[in-house]
């Protein structure tokens, strides 16, 4: 059983959605209100992972991150690694894999809080920060939980990006989807067939426990 | 002295029309002033530009001595910077705090402390005492009212903006909750800015009348004012009735209300409720016309008049008289011919006690 690459997986789809929480409520929130009317451009490309294959992303963040991109120097001259095949360029490739995962179910949440509320909010004196924070994320929590759920297991499941930006190196950059391709090309089924199946107990628990929550709060307000 | 709040207010709607008016609150201390017309006529669109919700394309609105917009210097400042308490027309309660919450909402300048008193006092003000732990879905329509009423109410606002505050309730509801809420607003001594299409709400509730149409101001000015003296036609047509007029209650007996109207005295039907003041309205073609001696009738109202003008409105004629007070009625033509109907000739007007409908005020 490769634990290090299952631990690897869940350390790295933790870190991606914890990330992609913090980009992805401020940019969520922009495109749930704004009236700037260039707008659907900013969606599309936050949906291009959708139907991108992951090769190509993969392929242009390589560049991106190579030492001869300003960018793939900048970071040597700031770390004194390079970012491909390590563990924080493979947490990149993950945030932008998984963007539209987060960004999606969190702005159709803003979007269907009720603009009343707001205005209500506004009309009591509180900010737009405050009124975030005590109307629209409250009544938002459904979504937010699914953006971030949908994140953490897309990121559990991703193949082509990690091959493409990390390569395979045990420990750093092998996650548990990787060790299953391994472990086929080495025509060991048996240990593949192990890893598959943890990922995929892993992958229904998280996604069995999120809809069972929302369906337990969809009913009004329990024992209020 | 400058008015307490003046209001002058355009938005332009691109492809849709204008939305403008100008009207002022000449004093602070309680007033209601009714923004009144029929849906579409961009009374909510004021109210939003007071609010803030909305920018101004031109003009500019002052309260108390502060800018509160000013298209010209590009002067806008948002809700939050305006001190007001508005009230939304689907009251918009946040669903996911209970009732002391929505109240405690607009507070967070408060200690803990003051904060639980000043709830404590909202819900006792309100009425609503018991039910701090509710969620809005729990409550009734009225309940949810008077919390939303509470929520604005609570930093003791400036300037209240209601939308429509009680189209949302039963008329029987409605027609306690009128009294209420001027006797509330009265002993808070809130000027009060309320959006209405609703004659008998716009006439319970308020003290001055801003009449809109088509995003136009038709006329402003004392409620009463507007009522007896329309400015044009279409003022008449909007406010729906001939004959409006405030009159004084002196007998109420066996369900019929006599009041003193200018120099007559007219009964009507006691609608409950009554104060010392009620308005009187009278539809055209509820009064009748006689000549000669009276014979046996079951109307209650029989009033002397002299005929102050005619005016041909179709197959029909407006006949405006002076009854004591000024009356119009709606005859035939027919009619007007037979009995020799002529300016400067008396008539006795007959109208039945419950064609005459009382709507209390004070």
């Amino acid at each position: 059983m490769d634990w290090e690459a299952l631990r690897l997986s869940l350390r790295l789809a933790a870190l991606t959605t914890l990330t992609l929480v913090a980009l992805g409520l401020p940019l969520a929130h922009w495109l749930a209100f704004t009236r700037w009317r260039w707008k659907f451009l900013v969606e599309a490309v936050v949906a291009l992972p959708l139907v991108l294959p992951p090769t190509v992303l993969g392929f242009y963040l390589l560049v991106a991150m190579g030492p001869r991109s300003p960018f793939g120097r900048l970071w040597v001259s700031a770390f004194g690694h390079a970012l491909p095949f390590s563990f924080e360029g493979l947490l990149i490739a993950s945030v932008l894999y998984s963007l539209p995962f987060t960004v999606q179910p969190f702005a159709a949440a803003f979007t269907a809080v009720d603009r009343g509320l707001l205005e209500a909010s506004w009309c009591l004196g509180a900010s737009r920060l405050r009124t975030f924070f005590r109307v629209v994320v409250p009544l938002s929590w459904a979504g937010l939980l699914t953006g971030m759920v949908l994140s953490f297991a897309h990121t559990l499941g991703e193949f082509g990006v990690v091959l493409m930006v990390g390569g395979d190196l045990p420990g750093r950059t092998r996650t548990a989807s990787i060790a299953v391709f391994d472990q086929v090309q080495a025509l060991d089924y048996a240990a593949a067939g192990r890893t598959a199946l943890l990922l995929l107990g892993v992958s229904f628990g998280v996604l069995a426990l999120t809809y069972g929550l929302r369906h337990a709060r969809r009913l009004p307000w329990p024992l209020s | 002295m400058a008015p307490f709040l003046t209001a002058e207010a355009e938005r332009r709607y691109p492809g849709a029309g204008t939305v403008e008016a100008r009207f002022d609150i000449p004093c602070r201390g309680f007033s209601i002033t009714v923004l009144f017309g029929p849906s579409g006529s961009g009374k909510t669109t004021i109210l939003r530009m007071l609010a803030g919700l909305e920018r101004l394309n031109a003009g500019r609105i002052l309260c108390d001595g502060e800018a509160w917009a000013d298209a010209g210097q590009g002067l806008h400042r948002p809700p939050q910077a305006r001190r007001i308490g508005f009230l939304s027309q689907g009251y918009d309660l946040f669903p996911h705090l209970d009732v002391a919450a929505n109240l405690a909402y607009g507070l967070p300048g408060l200690a803990p402390a003051q904060r639980r008193a000043r709830v404590a006092d909202l819900l006792t003000l309100l009425e609503l005492q018991g039910l701090e732990q509710r969620r809005p879905a729990q409550l009734s329509g009225g309940q949810r009212q008077r919390v939303a009423l509470g929520r604005a109410l609570a930093p003791q606002p400036a300037l209240l903006l209601l939308d429509e505050p009680l189209s949302a309730l039963d008329r029987p509801v409605q027609l306690r909750l009128w009294r209420d809420l001027r006797a509330l607003l009265r002993r808070l001594e809130v000027p009060t800015v309320l959006v209405t299409h609703d004659r008998a709400e716009a006439l319970q509730l308020g003290d001055r009348i801003v009449v809109m149409e088509e995003g136009r101001q038709c006329q402003a000015g004392p409620i009463q004012e507007v009522f007896e003296r329309p400015s044009d036609p279409a003022v008449a047509r909007i406010l729906g009735v001939e004959t409006v007029l405030l009159g004084r209650v002196t007998e109420v007996r066996d369900g019929l209300a006599t009041l003193a109207v200018g120099e007559a005295l007219v009964h009507a039907a006691d609608p409950g409720g009554l104060g010392a003041h009620a308005y009187v309205c009278i539809r055209g073609e509820d009064v009748l016309l006689e000549r000669g001696e009276p014979g046996p009738s079951t109307a209650r109202n029989r009033l002397r008049g002299r005929i102050r003008s005619l005016q041909t409105e179709g197959p029909l004629v407006r006949l405006t008289l002076d009854c004591g007070f000024p009356l119009e009625s709606l005859v035939t033509r027919q009619a007007c011919v037979e009995l020799g109907l002529a300016e400067g000739e008396t008539v006795i007007a007959l109208l039945k006690a419950s064609a005459l409908h009382l709507i209390p005020h004070d």
